[in-house]
Order: C-alpha cells, then sequence, then structure tokens
C-alpha cells in the first residue's frame, strides 16, 4: 500500500469509528447494564487480540493471559489507590509491569514449544494469582476495594480501537511478518535471518503488555480486583475467543470477542442451563467452521464492498448453462 | 583468500561419527558438489554450514563482503544467513499458509531499515521500506515467472513452482554462498534440464558461489566444476566429473565392491 492511500484512510476510519462511538452512546447509555456489556466487550478485544497475536501470528501457545491482566489489574489498581497516580499513568504503569513480567517470563518458557509452552505458562498465570492471594495489603483472598471507577466507555473504546491499530500496524511489517514465519516453520525462518527468539518475545511482551491495560480498564471499572477474576478460566475465555474469530485474524478476534461478551450475556435467560447454551453454541460454531469465524483471513473493506459483486457471480451460472458450484470465487 | 574454507569438520551423534573431517576450499564464483550414497552426511555439513548444528570439531571460515574472514562455528543460524550464506531444504521448507509474496519478502526482513517502533507508529522509513521490499520481492518473482502467483497461498504451488519459490527466497537474502539440498529431487527429466540451465545462470546473474548435494548424476556431472564424494562421513574422493566418473573407490561406495569370479 503506497503512503498516500494509507494516510487517506485514516480520516475515513476515524469518522466511523467516531459515528459508532456515537450510536452506541445514542442507543444505549440509557440503560446502565448495556454500557456494563460495551464495556466489557471492549475489555475482551482488547484480551482477545493480544493473546492472538501470541498464538495465532506468532504461534507460541500461551494459556496465561489472565495472568498478565492480573499483574496489570492489580498494579494498576495498587498505584491509582495507595499512590493516587493520574488514572492514565496508573493503566499505563499496569501495562507496562504486565510487559515487564512477560519478559521475564518469556526469555525461559518460549525456549518451549506446543503442550509444553502451554503448561509453563499456565503454571505462571497461577503463580501470579497465589502471589496476589497472598498479599494482605491489596485484600488477599478478599479482594481489593476501593478502586475509583475511572473506566467508562470513551476509554474501554479508544483503548481497543488504539490495540487494534498497534497490533494490526505491527503485523502487517518486517517485524510482523518475522513473527508469522516463526510461527509457519522456525527453522526455515532462521535460515531467512529471523532471529526466532526475538520475535517470540516482542510478540509475548507486546500480548502482554495490552493485556495488563485491558486487567487496568476492568479494575477501574468495577471499582474491585478480585483473584478469582484471572483464573485459568479466564485465560480460556479469551482462548475461545480467538479460537471462534479464527487465529491469526484480527477482524476475527474483534468480532468474536464482542459476540462472546454479548452471547454469554444474551444466554442469561436460560439459567441454569446457560453454560450448557453456550458450550452448544461453541460446538456449533467448531463444527461448521473450524478454522474459526474468520479463518485467518480479514474483513476488509474491499472485501465488504465486493460482497455484491461475488454474490451476483454466484448466481450467473445457474442463469447461463446450470453449471452449479462451479463459480463463485 | 577462498571465499569459503571448511577444516576438518567434524561431528558425532553420541557414538556415530556422522562426519569426519570434512575439508573444502571454495573460491569465489565455483560451482561445487556433494554427493555420495544415502546417510553419508551431506546434508548434515549443510546443517553444520547454516549453524543447525553445532560440530564437534573443525573450523568454518567465510569471507565476508568487506573481506573480513569470519568463523561460522558456533553462530547462530539467523546470523550465518545475514552473513550471506543461503539454503534450500531437501524436504521444501516453505512458509506454507503464507503467499508467495509474503514468503518472498521474509527473505528481506532483516535488510529492513525500520523495527517495531517504526511499524506501529508507522513512520516515513516504514513506507519507503516495504516499497523497496514489495518492488524487490516482485522484480526476483517476475524473474523466475512467478509474478502471477504472488497472492497464491504457498502450499497450493505445483512442486515444481514450490521448489523455484523456495530457491527465490534464499536469492531474496542477497547471498553469496548458495547451499542447495537435492535441488532436484522429485523433477522430471524436462524440471531437470531446466534446473542445470537455471542454477548455471544464477550462478552469473547474482554472482554466487553454489555448493549443492544432489543425486541425479546427470545435474552433478553437468554442473558441477568440482566434486566431493561422502561415504560414512569420509570423504573418498573429489576432483572433476571425469575423475569421479571412473574413480574405484566411488564405484565401490555405488553399486558395492567387485567380487572375483573363482
Amino acid at each position: 500500500m503506497t503512503r498516500t492511500k494509507s494516510l487517506l484512510k485514516v480520516p475515513v476510519v476515524m469518522v466511523a469509528l467516531a459515528l459508532l462511538y456515537l450510536g452506541l452512546i445514542a442507543g444505549f447509555s440509557h440503560n446502565p447494564y448495556y454500557m456494563q456489556i460495551l464495556n466489557m466487550a471492549a475489555i475482551n478485544t482488547i484480551m482477545a487480540v493480544s493473546l492472538n497475536l501470541i498464538n495465532g501470528f506468532t504461534g507460541q501457545f500461551s494459556i496465561g493471559h489472565a495472568g498478565f491482566m492480573g499483574v496489570g489489574a492489580y498494579v494498576a489498581a495498587v498505584c491509582s489507590v495507595f499512590y493516587k497516580i493520574p488514572y492514565l499513568v496508573a493503566l499505563l504503569c499496569g501495562a507496562l509491569a504486565a510487559a515487564v513480567v512477560g519478559l521475564v517470563v518469556g526469555i525461559p518458557t518460549l525456549r518451549l514449544k506446543g503442550d509444553y509452552l502451554a503448561i509453563a505458562t499456565l503454571g505462571f498465570a497461577e503463580i501470579i494469582r497465589v502471589i496476589i492471594v497472598n498479599i494482605q495489603k491489596v485484600g488477599g483472598p478478599r479482594g481489593f476495594l476501593g478502586i475509583p471507577p475511572y473506566t467508562n466507555l470513551l476509554w474501554t473504546y479508544l483503548f481497543a480501537v488504539g490495540t487494534v491499530v498497534v497490533i494490526s500496524n505491527f503485523v502487517n511489517s518486517s517485524p510482523g511478518r518475522a513473527c508469522l514465519a516463526v510461527r509457519e516453520d522456525e527453522v526455515a525462518a532462521e535460515s531467512m535471518g529471523v532471529n526466532a527468539t526475538k520475535y517470540k518475545v516482542i510478540a509475548f511482551v507486546m500480548g502482554a503488555f495490552f493485556a495488563g491495560l485491558g486487567g487496568g480498564l476492568l479494575v477501574h471499572l468495577l471499582s474491585i480486583a478480585h483473584p478469582t477474576m484471572f483464573t485459568f478460566l479466564k485465560s480460556v475465555d479469551f482462548l475461545i475467543m480467538i479460537v471462534v474469530g479464527g487465529q491469526g485474524s484480527i477482524t476475527g478476534s474483534v468480532t468474536a470477542a464482542s459476540f462472546i461478551t454479548v452471547i454469554s450475556e444474551a444466554l442469561r435467560k436460560f439459567e441454569v442451563w446457560r453454560m450448557l447454551a453456550y458450550s452448544l453454541v461453541l460446538i456449533m460454531i467448531m463444527l461448521t467452521r473450524p478454522q474459526g469465524l474468520l479463518g485467518g483471513k480479514e474483513l476488509t473493506w474491499e472485501g465488504i464492498v465486493n460482497v455484491p459483486g461475488r454474490l451476483r457471480r454466484f448466481r450467473l451460472p445457474k442463469v447461463g448453462g446450470g453449471r452449479v458450484g462451479t463459480t463463485g470465487h | 583468500m577462498a571465499l569459503l574454507d571448511i577444516k576438518d569438520l567434524s561431528i558425532n551423534f553420541g557414538g556415530l561419527r556422522a562426519v569426519t573431517d570434512f575439508n573444502l576450499s571454495m573460491q569465489e564464483g565455483e560451482l561445487v558438489g556433494i554427493i555420495g550414497p544415502n546417510g553419508a552426511g551431506k546434508t548434515t555439513v549443510f546443517n553444520m554450514l547454516t549453524g543447525v548444528y553445532r560440530p564437534t570439531k573443525g573450523e568454518i571460515f567465510l569471507k565476508r563482503r568487506d573481506d573480513s574472514i569470519v568463523n561460522l562455528v558456533g553462530k547462530k543460524p539467523f546470523t550465518i544467513t545475514q552473513m550471506g550464506v543461503a539454503r534450500t531444504f531437501q524436504n521444501i521448507r516453505l512458509f506454507k499458509d503464507l503467499t508467495v509474496l509474503q514468503n518472498v519478502k521474509i527473505a528481506h526482513h532483516f535488510s529492513a531499515k525500520y523495527g517495531v517502533g517504526g511499524a506501529v507508529l508507522r513512520t516515513p522509513a516504514y513506507f519507503k521500506e516495504e516499497q523497496r521490499i514489495h518492488d524487490e520481492a516482485l522484480k526476483l518473482l517476475r524473474i523466475f515467472g512467478l509474478e502471477n502467483r504472488k497472492d497464491e497461498i504457498s502450499k497450493n504451488l505445483p512442486y515444481g513452482e514450490q521448489r523455484r519459490l523456495e530457491l527465490v527466497r534464499a536469492l531474496a537474502t542477497s547471498p553469496r554462498l548458495l547451499l542447495l539440498d537435492e535441488p532436484a529431487a522429485g523433477m522430471n527429466p524436462q524440471e531437470i534440464k531446466d534446473l542445470m540451465e537455471m542454477i548455471r545462470w544464477i550462478r552469473n546473474e547474482f554472482q554466487l558461489t553454489i555448493l549443492l548435494i544432489e543425486h541425479h548424476m546427470e545435474v552433478v556431472m553437468n554442473v558441477c566444476e568440482r566434486i566431493l564424494v561422502l561415504d560414512y562421513g569420509l570423504t573418498i574422493a573429489q576432483g572433476c566429473p571425469e575423475e569421479i566418473k571412473t574413480n574405484p573407490k566411488v564405484i565401490e561406495a555405488y553399486l558395492g565392491e567387485v567380487v572375483e569370479d573363482a
């Protein structure tokens, strides 16, 4: 893409995003419950997109994302409550702390592959949780109360957009391609001059940074931080989002994070059957689209604009000679 | 001073002496072949040259562009590539789920003059470098007749084109020494003929020094100026194709010992 074309796109996208935001405010701000769901959808988007950078784009199977979220959450909360640091700076501190932890954890564990890495990251997340439980200063197992509720939809929305921009800029660049190469074939990547370890660590640290940011946003939204918010099951939630959305697809992660947040709330009316219905929805998605909703591809403007054209081409053969199913792509 | 100077290169896997005292000196622009029966240690030599294996003993000296000499032993594979040694693999190792163009662009990775910050902030350097990488990758694909395939997922290419793409990708790292591991494997006679021409052509066009492993005698005998024969990790013969063809030790290694009639 040329520079001018790319720069022309920026104002268009900004206006579209602003309109979407105003639309959401106009449509839902009368109901705090809906606003809460929107906030959660935005935070989950941050979490899913950042996990996708590690799992989907770099191919490192991490299931400790909630651990980074916990680090960011508690550090941001401590900054806000004990040191009265301004909200945005507190969020930044949380994200940076998570990134540092990501670096410290990543350097030794990223030598491991596949299942072994998964177990190591899982263990790390549990360690974080157990450490939090044992720090009385932040409430230990009782939870950390009284965090100022600074987070609102404007912030979660802005940060979600920012995360998507940063991560998609990253994956569509030379360092990002190096990450893709590591995912595809580590030996071949190294023989192309790619320092595999370096790019694995970069992806891991970036992912941890945004997970920490998501954690900070979350606790300032709920005004409580609790160790049970950052368990293994939470990591699995994010994993489900990227698998449903399609590993290696940013738009897929955004779609799936929003979809899963909304669907799991919508299913509340089934009460005790809720988790059963949720599981059924997931099983159905995986049976019909095992590659995820977007299957590693991205939703693009060009693609959306082309939909009518593609539909027309799909119908043409029927009219022409009855050769159904031979075209359509 | 030679471009590549390998001295007493040896590696043991446990008790197995996979390669013993391998010596080779290559002048700039030479085209040398390594042959030998299966399991003779040919690919192991490549893996030591590219840093995948660390030799138990020996030295590998490479002359860099600025005429300084480096020892490649103990260097990481990606550093060795950056120093100008590229390779292809015996069993094709493309980035299967990426497009043809992306495969080639990855090879330009280490020449890109911007980092993670430049990528995220989309600095002018990002656009300039991306344009350059794009143009250079396309240029190489055009030379090898793969330009119209650029948006194809690489695993969907026919076998011959996958091999060619692997070669393009290796050339994109702008090497001085190219290591080809069985480039003719699985090719039909016509493809082999084209390949032989291509190998000679790229050597002149890209000013390369080429070391290749091959089982197809036709390719080795026609293309290489000098041949080394490995058997059980030992260099049993070396010389020009005519000498190798008539060398009794080589015939023995390939066909077995001549048994005298009783």
